[in-house]
């Protein structure tokens, strides 16, 4: 995974998991790779990855069983709240970047219809 | 707990100033970047940490002990230069620190030659550039030293190498050592810092977490090396 520069890395891998978990490639009580794994395989910091699971834990998102592991939070309500979360983020993200290049409220729409409508289409070809 | 302290130290060679009051404080269990273009001092620094060089002023020690045979022991360096001979094979090269160092973990060092893909057999003049610093870092984080210096590790080694380096650096870091690293390929370092020292002209010039670094300035380290060394 390649970092971003302004953001503290432990939130860009708390991002990931979050991620992970509205797609579903992480469900509620999946056991959190452990701290050694995820340094290892993001070539991070064991001390960063620390940081990451406190995160999450505060966040709610995660609850540390002592001696097992971390685990993923059980409940419909969370994946739903950290998607309309996550959704919102990346929008006020997106809405960001067109203002700046001077876009109004209508063109930003449109660009994004038109973006889905081009991925419609491919994966009608495809 | 504190591995090292340097306080105010200055060193000169003959009228020339290598560092002008450099003071640092590395903490058990982090890892640390000595970050800092050529000449600014950071090789002269690690001279000083392991005995090569005295200071000019100031004092440095490791674990409370002054630097001498007392705190070498504490220390395991990784040299930004070729210290084993051709003959030498890689088993070889893990009897000799065996020998030298009580520290030295002959299991560790096996399990560190597979994940580099080298084999004990393979002669040290045989070695590519890569292979030979992947060995010298193998060998190096091998010792369970309470001080683990890694200068330039990354020097002349191609990014898939250097990927594995830096993975064997994360694999073998423990709470009970620190780590410090030099470098000048900040955007490679940066992920494994815990802390970086930025040295310019033999002072340091800023200093801090890399993450509160990161979020108080908005600007990743590398960038923020930029903007200090910029002339």
């Amino acid at each position: 995974m390649k970092f971003n520069d302004s953001t503290p890395i432990y939130l860009q891998i708390v991002e990931k998991i979050k991620a992970d978990i509205v797609a579903g490639k992480l469900k509620g009580g999946d056991k959190l790779p452990s701290v050694r794994e995820i340094a290892e395989n993001f070539k991070v910091n064991p001390n960063t990855v620390q940081r990451v699971y406190m995160e999450l834990e505060r966040e709610g998102v995660a609850y540390p069983q002592r001696g097992i592991g971390t685990f993923v939070a059980e409940g419909e309500e969370l994946v739903k709240k950290l998607k309309s979360t996550q959704a919102h983020k990346y929008t006020k993200r997106y809405v960001g970047e067109m203002k700046e290049l001077g876009m109004a409220k209508k063109e930003v729409i449109e660009n994004v219809e038109s973006v889905l409508e081009e991925d419609e289409n491919d994966h009608a070809e495809g | 707990m504190i591995t090292l302290k340097a306080d105010n130290i200055t060193k000169n060679y003959f009228k020339k100033s290598a560092l002008d009051g450099m003071s640092i404080q590395l903490e058990q269990g982090r890892v640390v970047g000595l970050l800092g273009p050529n000449g600014s001092g950071k090789t002269t620094f690690l001279k000083l940490a392991t005995g090569l060089v005295r200071p000019t002023s100031g004092s440095i020690t490791i674990c409370g002990r002054e630097i001498g045979y007392m705190s070498k022991e504490l220390v395991a360096l990784l040299p930004d230069s070729e210290f084993l001979y051709d003959w030498m094979t890689i088993k070889d090269a893990g009897s000799t620190y065996a020998a030298f160092f009580k520290d030295f973990n002959t299991k560790r060092y096996s399990e560190l030659i597979d994940f580099m893909k080298l084999s004990f057999d393979m002669k040290f003049k045989s070695l590519s550039k890569g292979m030979k610093e992947k060995l010298a870092l193998a060998l190096t984080l091998s010792r369970d030293a309470r001080l683990i210096i890694l200068d330039e590790p990354l020097n002349g080694v191609d990014p898939v190498a250097r990927e594995q380096i830096l993975g064997a650096i994360v694999k073998c870091f423990n709470q009970e050592s620190t780590i410090l690293i030099t470098s000048h390929l900040i955007n490679e370092v940066e992920s494994i810092l815990d802390e970086a020292y930025f040295l310019k002209e033999g002072k340091i010039v800023l200093h801090g977490f890399t993450d509160a670094l990161r979020s108080e300035r908005n600007k990743s380290l590398d960038e923020l090396y930029r903007e200090v060394f910029a002339c």
